[in-house]
Parts: structure tokens; sequence; C-alpha cells
């Protein structure tokens, strides 16, 4: 059978999604076996606490402030359309009806029970889908632009690198005790939309001069409370060699990674104390000493992988839609929806969509069951049944004719899915925060709510343009807060929530860690800090120039003057 | 202490010396690393040898005792620390063919990485042991009969299997 005779198998499948052979089918289910038996001992115990812990969170399975919490990978971000429905399924009938995506392409529900966990697992197992290494000290899920296989800026489709590394990875013999949490991003195009610098590894395709297609490996990059932007360990990884180096880099992290102090453990410490040169010499001289041949890359593996990926049967179609231009001209609002939301794609006449999960008020990133569904739905209609879940929280259809893009906005629109906000400062990032979170110290959605009813006017979004505020509700980052052009960090000062505000933040290859504003403001200020801000860049810009932009080039300490002088007047800060 | 091999509760034919013990005349003795040097220059004929490392030796430096050590034991201080998991697999690679042991808290769940990483044995504390009897570790060991990763010990490497079914 070959990669695409995928229909005869999986009726409504789509045809650029891996598809679990006989052997990861079996894999997954041992591994649900294994969870069951687990949590079985757990509770007859055979297992305590303690030692249970590190098993259930390698399954995904958090105890958090108000329950347990699931945290489902949904690998390099790309799902099929039975998949969100099965998603949708276990919202209903395991949880409270929706679930949370989250900046690491993961679903988070939050209400489910310990005991029901091992049958939700059989259940996305059934589908091909998992909890595995969705936390805990290992080689966590690996995410990849959700833009893969459509970018036009695309060297190669990062998916398959991504899928060869979440098998590589699973159930690892060697690195499933790390000092750590590990997490890989991979990027295949010009563009870094996978946040590679902020990961602990980060591969970003590249083709050599000889035009041979390898990888630039970034290490020890990273958020949480010491933020530190990736170093380049090697300019150029041969495909052939990528196990092999990945597998070096992890052995020297796994023996030499402090284990002395939990925050120190992570391998952005190894590499700001040792160096990147003495790291770079570490890794080199284990790559030179292991037996490559025996267990290195299998060229016909990776190409066998490949081969899901390629691009569905797109129809022949002139670049540009008459009917698009027409029905933009018609509905201004559905103008303004692909003005925003809809970005080029590879295939002429194509496009991608962004389905922004962050109405105005709305908790970032939460998707109803019934909205799942009309994903789905919308996905099987009009893109081949695939979706994406975006790092920014968000899901894209990767592959829509400009011709059918009104008749899905429509559809989109009435299940309250279509603000046309993608990229605009209400498609805030921020994480659950002590509205769910165990370590919250202050609470991220209600500022995100706050900041998006401040802003509700679209139009004015629009004129305002790019801008990516990313809230966290503590020091662990999960929000991205250090990467937002304007970053939101709640604190709990003298027992009030505080909030950090920073500036300057960029996730992508010229990746910059925030720099701060100045003291923390209440939460009730925030969304006028905010406002001020905008306004100053507003007065400041020149023609064409994003925020960022202008931040770089009048610089910091302007908008820190600025907010100083209204600070004076009562803004607090 | 109970020691598994092979999915079994064993008897332990090493017996661990402590520091100020005298060599025995014959039999099976375990030494720290700290004492190895010494033992080996004063090791009587009937005597096998074993050593007890901390999981932060430095493979290299037991190049020249490898040939000469049945045993190699690695202690793991918690279940967690995984740092014993790549030490044998280097110890393993610098062609130590003898017993190569893990010792500590190990858990039953993890006694498949363990067999992946070149570990024969695992010794663990009593209290494991009740809570985690011979069935249990020998299931947890067959929960993993497929692994994807090549170049470990492994009975049920996925990556060999597809290699095999592509070739018929
Ligand atoms: C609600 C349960 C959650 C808990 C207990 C939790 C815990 C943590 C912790 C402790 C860290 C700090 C890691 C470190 O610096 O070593 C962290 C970082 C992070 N988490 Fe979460 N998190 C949760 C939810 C989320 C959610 C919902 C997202 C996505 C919206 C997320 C994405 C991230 C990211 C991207 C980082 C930063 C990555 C880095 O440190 O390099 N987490 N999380
Ligand atoms: S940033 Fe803090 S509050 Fe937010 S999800 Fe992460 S750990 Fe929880």
């Amino acid at each position: 059978m070959t990669a695409h005779d995928t229909t005869l198998t999986r009726p409504n499948a789509p045809v650029t999604t891996y598809r679990y052979d006989d052997f990861d089918a079996a894999f997954v289910k041992e591994r649900v076996a294994e969870f069951r038996e687990q949590v079985r001992r757990r509770l007859a115990g055979n297992l305590t606490e303690d030692e249970f812990r590190p098993f259930r969170l390698m399954n995904g399975l958090y105890l958090q402030l108000h329950a347990y919490m699931l945290r489902v990978a949904i690998p390099y971000g790309t799902l099929s359309a039975r998949q969100m429905r099965r998603l949708a399924d276990i919202a209903d009938k395991y949880d409270r009806g929706y679930g949370h995506f989250t900046t690491r392409q993961n679903l988070q529900y939050n209400w489910p029970k310990l005991v029901d966990t091992p049958d939700i697992l059989e259940a996305l197992a059934e589908v091909e889908m998992h909890a595995i290494q969705t936390s805990g000290n290992c080689i966590r899920n690996v995410t990849a632009d959700h833009f893969a296989g459509v970018a036009p800026d695309e060297i190669e489709d990062p998916r398959p690198t991504a899928e060869f590394l979440r098998q590589w990875s699973s159930a690892h013999p060697e690195f499933s005790f790390l000092p750590r949490k590990f997490k890989i991003a991979v990027t295949g195009a010009a563009h870094d939309r996978a946040a590679v610098k902020v990961h602990d590894i980060g591969l970003a395709l590249v083709k050599n001069d000889a035009g041979e297609i390898g990888y630039q490996v970034y290490v020890g990059g990273g958020l949480g409370r010491t933020p530190f932007v990736a170093k380049l360990i090697r300019d150029f990884v041969a495909r052939a060699d990528l196990l092999a180096y990945l597998e070096a880099i992890m052995r020297v992290y796994n023996r030499f990674g402090r284990r002395d102090n939990k925050y120190k453990a992570r391998i952005k410490i190894l590499v700001h104390e040792k160096g990147i040169d003495a790291v770079r010499e570490a890794v080199e001289a284990e790559f030179a000493g292991m037996d490559r041949a025996v267990f290195s890359y299998d060229p016909a593996e990776f190409e066998r992988i490949a081969a899901y990926f390629t691009p569905p049967p797109y129809e022949a179609l002139p670049a540009d839609s008459e009917k698009l231009r027409a029905a933009r001209v018609a509905h201004p609002a559905f103008g303004n929806f692909v003005e925003v939301n809809v970005a080029p794609h590879k295939a002429p006449g194509y496009a991608i969509v962004t389905v922004s999960l962050k109405p105005v008020g709305g908790i970032p990133g939460d998707a109803t069951s019934a909205q799942m569904r009309v994903l789905a739905d919308a996905s099987e209609r009009f893109g081949f049944g695939e979706l994406r879940i975006s790092h920014e929280q968000n899901v894209i259809l990767p592959h829509v004719k400009q011709d059918d893009l009104f008749d899905l906005w429509k559809l989109l629109d009435a299940a309250g899915l279509a603000t046309a906000n993608a990229g605009l400062v209400s498609d805030i990032i921020s994480c659950p925060g002590l509205d769910y979170c165990s370590l919250a110290t202050a609470r991220s959605i209600p500022i995100a709510q706050a900041i998006s009813k401040r802003f509700a006017d679209l139009s004015r979004q629009r004129r305002i343009g790019k801008l990516g505020i990313k809230i966290s509700g503590c020091i662990n980052a999960c929000g991205h807060h250090h990467v937002g052009a304007i970053g939101i960090l709640g604190l709990e000062k003298k027992g009030q929530e505080s909030y950090q505000i920073t500036l300057g933040g960029d996730p992508t290859f010229s990746a910059n860690v925030g720099e701060l504003l100045g003291p923390g403001v209440t939460a009730e200020q925030v969304p006028d800090v905010i406002e001020h801000i905008v306004d100053f860049y507003l007065a400041e810009r020149q023609e064409g120039e994003s925020f960022i932009e202008t931040w770089r080039r009048i610089g910091h300490a302007r908008f820190k003057d600025v907010l100083r002088r209204e600070g004076e007047d009562g803004a607090g800060i | 202490m109970a020691l598994v091999s092979d999915g079994r509760f064993v008897e332990d034919g090493w017996r661990r010396l402590a520091d100020e013990e005298t060599l025995p005349k014959s039999g099976k003795a375990i030494v720290s690393l700290a004492r190895l040097e010494h033992a080996l220059a004063n090791l009587p004929a009937g005597v096998s040898l074993g050593v007890n490392l901390p999981n932060t030796t430095e493979p290299a430096s037991l190049a020249a005792a490898l040939p000469r050590l049945e045993l190699i034991e690695i202690a793991f201080p918690a279940f967690a620390d995984g740092r014993g998991f790549s030490l044998a697999r280097l110890i393993r690679r610098a062609g130590f063919k003898g017993e190569l042991r893990a010792s500590g808290r190990l858990l039953a769940d993890q006694y498949a990485h363990a067999l992946g990483c070149g570990f024969d044995t695992v010794e663990i504390p009593d209290d494991i042991a009740g809570r985690q009897d011979e069935a249990q570790w020998r299931a947890a060991r067959a929960a993993h009969a497929r692994t994807y990763q090549r170049g470990y010990v492994a009975p049920g490497s996925i990556l060999d299997a597809r290699r095999k079914a592509a070739a018929k």
C-alpha cells in the first residue's frame, strides 16, 4: 500500500497528514495499556504519588488547581477533521464541552478525572493521537511551523523532520529521565513561525552550497525565569547525521546538565554557564565518538514519512480569483477578514486561512466542542480535511481555494469564528494563569479579555497593524511574554496582582527578549498602559513601519520616557 | 536489597566490600571506585572483581580497568536521575562485556529503559521490591515490546521491523 491509498482505509482522511502504520498504532496502544496499568498500580499502592508523578506527566496528566488537566499532543500542529471531531467528542464526554489550544501545539482539557484518563487516551489512540511526552522531564512534543507545506517562503516542509523526531523521541530509553523538560521546534521557511530560537533545540532547514538540504542547529534557547535566545551550535548538519547529532546533544545534556536546582537544570543554563564553545566541543567529541552507522538515520525511513506530506491534489487555478475580488468589494466585513486573516499560498489560486480563537472579550485559545466540529466540517468542505494549530493559539485551514473563501467565511462567521484580528492587538497569546494554573501568581485570561475589549474596534486594530501581545500568569512564561512585542507578566506583590510590561520581544530568526518598561502596574491599569504605548507608537511611526520596527528605530528609552511622563499624570507606572 | 535479572528476583552472587574490608581470596567482590586501582593491583587470582560507580564517572578513566572487570554497577541516587542511562551506554560503547548493573531506587516502570541502555540487572531496595513484585517488573518490560530507537538494546525495534517488511 502506498501513502496515497489513505482514503481506502481512512474515509475522510486528508492526504497530507502522517498516517500510523501498524507499528505506530501498536506502539501508541502499548503506551495506553502501560498507563492504564500505572493508574491501577497507583490506586493499588504499588506506586507512591512521587513515583507515579513522572509517569503521569509523561502521559500529559497534571494535577492542577481545581482538578487534573490533560495535555494532548498535536504533533507539529497538524490535525485531520476526524481528529478534531474526536477532540470535540472527548470535550463533551469527559470534560465541560471545551478545550484550550496552547502555544505548544497542544490541547488542554481542564476537568478530566484520573480514572477516565486511560479511556481518553484510548479514544485518542483510535484516531492516531496521544498525550505522550506532552509533559515531564523528557523530549516534549515536537513543534513546527503551522504554515508547513503551504508557505511560499518554504525551503522544505518541516513536518517529515518533526514526525521523524516524534518517533525517535518517543519512550526513548536513554532520554526519558532528563534533568528537565526538553523542547524541540523545526522550521523549514525563510520566516520563522515556529520560534525555534526560544527552544532547547531549534532546527532550521537550510540548503548548502552544494544544494543539499540539512539543518542549522540552535541550542539553549528558552523562556521561563531566565530567558535566553538560542546559540548556533552547528551551521549545517546533513540530514543523514541529524539523529546522531541530536543524540550527541542529548547525551551531553543528560550527563552534564545541572540537577541540583530545577530552575537551573535546563540546557540553556548549561550553555550559559559553560559557554556555547565548550558545549559545542563536548557535543562534537560525542558525535565523533559515536558509532553512527548502527543507529543512524535511515534515508528510506525518512522518505517513507515524507511521502505522507506531499501536496494534496490542487486544481490548476489562476493566481487570483475573480470571485474573491468581487466578494471583497461587495462585503466589506469579508474584505477585512481576507486582508487580515488570509495569507498567500504556494499553490496558485489557493490561500491559507487563520481562524482566530480570540473573539473580542473571549478566552484566548479556547474552543467549544461545537466550534471544533464547525472547524472539522469547514476543513472537509474547503480544505482537504486538514487543520493546523498555531503557537499563537489559533486554528489554520491550510488549503482553501480563493474561490471558496467567501462561503467559508459565512460558515465561520455563523459559528463566531470569523474575528478578523490575526496578528493584530487583540490576537493575544495568553496562558491560563490563576484561573486554572497552580503555579500562577496572577490572572492572565481576564487581562487578555480587558485589552481585547479596549481595542474592540477592529478598524482601529487594522490601523495599528501587526502587534503581538503575549501574557503569562507567572515567570514560567507559558504565554511567551518575553518574546511579545508587548509582553505582560503577572506577578504577586504584597498580596496584590502586579503586571510587568516588556517591549521589543521577538520570537523569529531576529529573536529578542523584551525589555522592561518600568515598575509593575495593577490589573486595572494594564489596558491604559497598553493604549498609551500604542498611541505613542502611532504618533512616532513612519510610513509602513510595524510596532517592532518603530521600537527598534527610536529605542526603548523613548517609550519608557513617555510612560514615565504619563505616570506623573496618574497612569501609575 | 533485591536483584532483578531477566524479570525475576534472584540471589546475588556478588558481595559488596566496605572500603576497609580486605579483598577475599576467592569469590565475587564489588569495590568502590576509589578503591578500584588498588584492588586491581592486588587482585588474588580467584577473585572476580566488580566496581560500583557514581553516575558522574568519566568513562574514559575506566579504559584500562574495563577488560579486567566482570561487573560494573552504576548508582542511581534517585529514580528520576537518568544520568546512569547515558553512562551505561558509554560503558557498553567502550566495549564492556560483563554484567552491567543498575543500583538504586529504580522502578519497574524503568526496567525497559535500563535494559535498552545495556543494563543486565537491577538492584533495588526492599521497600520497592515489596511494592513492585516480579510480575510487575515483567509486565513493565513487556509493555515496551516495541521501540523506535535503533542502536539500543531493543528486542522489537520498529525501524528494523519496517525495514524487514519493506524488503519483502
Ligand atoms: C496549566 C498548566 C501549566 C503548567 C503547570 C505549566 C508549567 C510550566 C513551567 C513550570 C514552565 C517553566 C519551565 C522552565 O523555565 O523550566 C513552563 C514553561 C512554558 N510553558 Fe507551561 N505550564 C502550563 C500550561 C501551559 C500552557 C497552557 C501553555 C501554552 C499556552 C504552556 C506553554 C509553555 C511554554 C511555551 C513555556 C516556556 C518554554 C520555555 O521555558 O522554554 N504551558 N510551563
Ligand atoms: S505562565 Fe505560569 S501561570 Fe501561566 S500557565 Fe505557565 S505556569 Fe501557569
